[in-house]
C-alpha cells in the first residue's frame, strides 16, 4: 500500500478547504450553477436525475481497510446506506445532499481519499490492474507508476480544462486487465532488450458514441521519460483537440483525424524540446514513491493446506467458489480473492456500509488490511493464506459477496441506466437483475464458462457495451426503450469492438434473446473450453443472427 | 473588470484599442493580435508600451519574434472551460523566456489563480469585484504542488527527496 505522507494529507485537506468555499458561494448565490458546475464537477459531484451524486476516486483500485470503513461511514451517514462501485475503480454515493457535501469530503481527507479528477475535463483518477503487485508474472508493480502519475496529474495546472476528460491506465501483465486499449493513454510496462524499464504508450482508445482501439504511439518509453511523454501528449491534445463539439472533443477524434502518424510526429516534435527539461525523473524520486508503497511481511506456506482439501472435499459450494472466485498469487501459499458485488437480482458493484465494514474487517483478518477495486465492479482482496480460504468463504458467504460468478454470465458490467443518470435513455439495471436470475444456476454458469455482459443505458457507454462478450445498448425509439445486442468485443489485450446482430429488441425480449444467444453457443461450441468470444471469432455473427432473429 | 498585480488590485496603464480605432499619438496600448501582426514595427515605433492581445487558437510561435519588444501579452480565457491559454502561457515564458507582463483576460474566476500562477501568469483581468479582492487569499490557498512548471515552486516530490538528503546528511 501506498501511504500518504503530510504533504498528501496537506494537499487533500486544501481541496476540501477550497471546495468547501466554492459550496458556500453557490448556496448563497454568488456563484449561479453553471459557474459552480465546473467546480463541483472537479471535485466528482454531478447532478443526477434525483439529487447530486459523489464520486470518490479509488486511485489504482487500491484501499486500507481503515478506507474502506471510511467509505461506510459516508453511506450510512451521507447517503442511504450503501455505495455504487464503477467500471472505473470509483465509487458513487447517489444521495447526497449539496450542504453536507464538504463534510463528506473532509471525513474522507481523514483517511486521504477525496473527489478530485473524478470527473471534469481533466486527467481522471489513474487505473490499473486490480492485482497490481500480486499476481503472478507482472513485470513490476504498476501502482508505483500509477502513483507518479497520480501526483503529476493531480490538480495540474496546464491541463484542469482539456477539451475533453483524460483517462491512463496501466498495465505490467501480460494479460491485460485494466483494459488499456480503451483508454485515452494506455501504458504497459516493459523492458527492453537491455533490461531497462519502460513503457509501450498507446493513445487515442476509448468507447462513447464514436468507439476506436488504441494505437501504439511509441513502442518504447524509457522510465525516466514517462512524465514528459504523456506531458507531451496532453499538450498537443489540449491545444488541437475539438472543443466545437462535445461529441468530437476526445483525443481518440484528433488521432483519428490526424492519423497515428500525424499525431506521433506532432507529439514527438513537442517532446524532442522537453524531455531533458524539469520532468526527467531521477532515480531518487522513483525510488521515494517506491520506498512508501509497502508490502505485507509474508509468510512460508504451504500451497497445498489441509483445511484447504478438507472443504474442498467435504462442501461443494466451498470447491465451486475456489474453483472460480479465487486466483494464483506470486507468492506461494497464498491466493487472491475476488469479492462477487454480482449477487442474483441485486445491481451490478453495489455494496452497503454493513459489508464494507465486514469486508474491511476480514482484510484485517485474512489479506494484510488490503482491498482492491476491480473495473469489473467486483472487489478483492489480495493476500489471502490459502489455508484461510475456508474460514474466508464462510465470511463472505454469510454477507453475499462469494457468489460463485466471476468472468461468468451473470459477472454483469452495467452503468446506473435511466433509474439514476440524467444521460440515459434506457434502464441498465433491470436487465442486469433479469439477467442474473435467467442464469442463476451456477451450475448453469459454470458449464456456459466465460462470458462478460456489458450493459450501457446510453450511448456514453458508461457500461462499456462494446467490449462486452455480449454488449447491449439502451437506445429510445418513440419513448420505449429498445437494446441493440453486440457479441465478440473484449476490453483485454487482444481488445475489439463487438459486432452488432441485427435490429434493435424491447425492454422485454432482451433476457430472451440472450438466453437464445448463450444456446447458440452452447450448440456451435466445439469443446467446452472454447469460449464464447473464441466462437464468434470463428463463425462470426451470422449464426447467431439467425438464431436470434428466425422467431422475432 | 479589476486588475489585478502583485497580489493585489492595480490600476490599468494599458489602453484597449479596438481593431478599428485609431491608436493613441502616446501611452500603452494593447492591440489585437491580427492588428499587430499587420505592421508590427509601425505599432512599435510609438512612444509607450505595446501589448498584444493573443487568441488562444493561434500558434504563439507567431508572436515569438516579437516577444523581446512587446511589454504585455494578454491571452484568452472564452469561458472558463477552455483551458488553451494555459499552454501558450507555459510556452511563452518556459519556452520562449517571455519576461514581461503575462495576463489573464476573458473568462477569469478565483478558481483558476492557482493554476494561472503556475502557469506564469502576472496579471489578471478579474472578472469579479469580489474575486479580485480574495485574490491574495486564493493565491495562497495551496502550499503542496505536485508537479513542476517554470513558476520555481518547489514541488512535493523535490521536498521529499530533500527530505531524505537532511536525513542522511544528519
Amino acid at each position: 500500500m501506498y501511504a500518504y505522507d503530510e504533504i498528501d494529507r496537506t494537499l487533500v485537506n486544501e481541496r476540501v478547504s477550497e471546495f468547501r468555499d466554492q459550496v458556500q458561494r453557490r448556496l448563497s448565490g454568488e456563484l449561479t450553477e453553471d459557474e459552480f458546475k465546473s467546480l463541483r464537477l472537479m471535485n466528482g459531484v454531478y447532478l443526477q436525475l434525483h439529487a447530486y451524486m459523489l464520486r470518490v476516486a479509488i486511485p489504482y483500485g487500491t484501499l486500507s481497510s481503515a478506507q474502506l470503513r471510511k467509505l461506510a461511514h459516508v453511506a450510512r451517514r451521507y447517503d442511504r446506506g450503501y455505495g455504487h462501485f464503477t467500471t472505473r475503480q470509483n465509487i458513487q454515493y447517489n444521495w447526497i445532499k449539496l450542504a453536507e457535501l464538504p463534510d463528506a469530503l473532509a471525513d474522507l481527507a481523514s483517511v486521504g481519499i477525496h473527489g478530485m479528477q473524478t470527473s471534469g475535463n481533466c486527467i481522471r483518477n489513474i487505473t490499473t490492474d486490480q492485482w497490481a503487485g500480486v499476481a503472478p508474472g507482472e513485470i513490476q508493480d504498476p501502482r508505483i507508476w500509477a502513483e507518479i502519475l497520480r501526483q503529476y496529474s493531480t490538480l495540474h495546472p496546464e491541463f484542469s480544462f482539456l477539451p475533453r476528460k483524460f483517462k491512463i491506465a496501466i498495465t505490467a501483465s501480460e494479460h491485460d486487465r485494466a483494459a488499456i486499449k480503451i483508454h485515452d493513454i494506455g501504458l504497459r510496462i516493459l523492458k527492453n532488450d537491455k533490461g531497462e524499464t519502460g513503457f509501450e504508450v498507446l493513445v487515442g482508445g476509448g468507447l462513447g458514441r464514436t468507439p476506436f482501439i488504441a494505437k501504439t504511439i511509441k513502442p518504447f518509453v524509457s522510465h525516466r521519460d514517462i512524465l514528459s511523454y504523456v506531458e507531451a501528449i496532453l499538450r498537443v491534445y489540449n491545444q488541437y483537440g475539438r472543443r466545437d463539439n462535445i461529441y468530437k472533443a476526445r483525443i481518440k477524434i484528433l488521432v483519428h483525424e490526424l492519423g497515428i502518424e500525424k499525431f506521433a510526429q506532432e507529439v514527438e516534435d513537442e517532446w524532442v524540446q522537453m524531455r531533458d527539461g524539469i520532468l526527467a525523473l531521477d532515480d531518487a524520486v522513483v525510488a521515494d514513491i517506491r520506498s512508501r508503497f509497502t508490502y505485507p511481511d509474508y509468510q512460508r506456506l504451504s500451497d497445498d493446506p489441509d483445511q484447504l482439501n478438507k472443504a474442498k472435499a467435504s462442501d461443494p459450494r466451498f470447491a465451486m467458489w475456489l474453483g472460480n472466485s479465487v486466483a494464483p498469487h506470486r507468492v506461494p501459499g497464498y491466493a487472491i480473492v475476488t469479492l462477487s458485488l454480482k449477487p442474483v437480482g441485486a445491481p451490478p458493484g453495489d455494496a452497503t456500509a454493513e459489508q464494507m465494514d465486514v469486508i474491511a474487517d476480514l482484510a484485517d483478518k485474512y489479506s494484510f488490511g488490503e482491498i482492491r477495486v476491480g473495473h469489473e465492479q467486483n472487489l478483492a482482496l489480495p493476500n489471502v493464506a490459502r489455508k484461510d480460504l475456508p474460514a474466508l468463504w464462510r465470511a463472505l458467504d454469510k454477507i453475499g459477496v462469494a457468489t460463485p460468478n466471476v468472468n461468468l454470465v451473470t459477472d454483469i458490467i452495467a452503468c446506473p441506466g435511466l433509474d439514476y443518470c440524467s444521460l440515459a435513455n434506457a434502464r441498465s439495471i433491470p436487465i442486469a437483475q433479469e439477467l442474473t436470475r435467467r442464469f442463476a444456476d451456477p451450475e448453469l454458469a459454470a458449464l456456459i464458462g466465460k462470458l462478460h455482459i456489458n450493459i450501457s443505458g446510453c450511448i456514453n457507454a458508461c457500461g462499456h457495451h462494446h467490449v462486452g462478450h455480449i454488449g447491449i445498448l439502451g437506445v429510445e425509439k418513440n419513448n420505449e426503450e429498445f437494446y441493440q445486442i453486440t457479441i465478440g468485443g473484449r476490453a483485454d489485450e487482444k481488445a475489439e469492438m463487438g459486432t452488432l446482430i441485427g435490429p434493435a429488441v424491447p425492454f422485454a425480449e432482451v433476457a430472451d434473446v440472450i438466453e437464445d444467444i448463450v444456446e447458440a453457443y452452447l450448440a456451435l461450441r466445439t469443446r467446452p473450453d472454447e469460449t464464447f468470444v473464441e466462437t464468434v471469432k470463428r463463425l462470426g455473427v451470422t449464426p447467431f443472427k439467425e438464431r436470434v432473429y428466425a422467431t422475432r | 473588470m479589476p486588475l489585478v498585480k502583485g497580489n493585489k488590485i492595480a490600476s490599468d496603464t494599458f489602453a484597449h484599442v479596438a481593431d478599428d480605432a485609431e491608436l493613441p499619438a502616446s501611452g500603452d496600448v494593447l492591440v489585437g493580435a491580427t492588428r499587430f501582426l499587420a505592421d508590427p514595427a509601425e505599432i512599435l515605433s510609438r512612444s509607450g508600451n505595446v501589448g498584444v492581445i493573443w487568441p488562444n487558437s493561434r500558434d504563439v510561435d507567431d508572436l515569438v519574434p516579437h516577444l523581446g519588444k512587446l511589454a504585455a501579452v494578454a491571452l484568452v480565457f472564452p469561458s472558463f472551460r477552455d483551458g488553451r491559454a494555459y499552454t501558450q502561457a507555459r510556452l511563452l515564458r518556459e519556452r520562449h523566456g517571455y519576461k514581461g507582463e503575462l495576463r489573464a483576460t476573458g473568462q477569469v474566476l478565483r478558481d483558476q489563480f492557482v493554476f494561472m500562477l503556475r502557469a506564469g501568469f502576472d496579471a489578471f483581468d478579474v472578472k469579479k469585484q469580489s474575486d479580485a479582492e480574495a485574490f491574495a487569499d486564493v493565491a495562497s490557498r495551496y502550499s503542496v504542488f505536485y508537479q513542476p512548471t517554470g513558476d520555481g515552486r518547489v514541488t512535493a516530490f523535490r521536498r521529499r527527496v530533500a527530505r531524505h538528503a537532511e536525513t542522511a546528511g544528519s
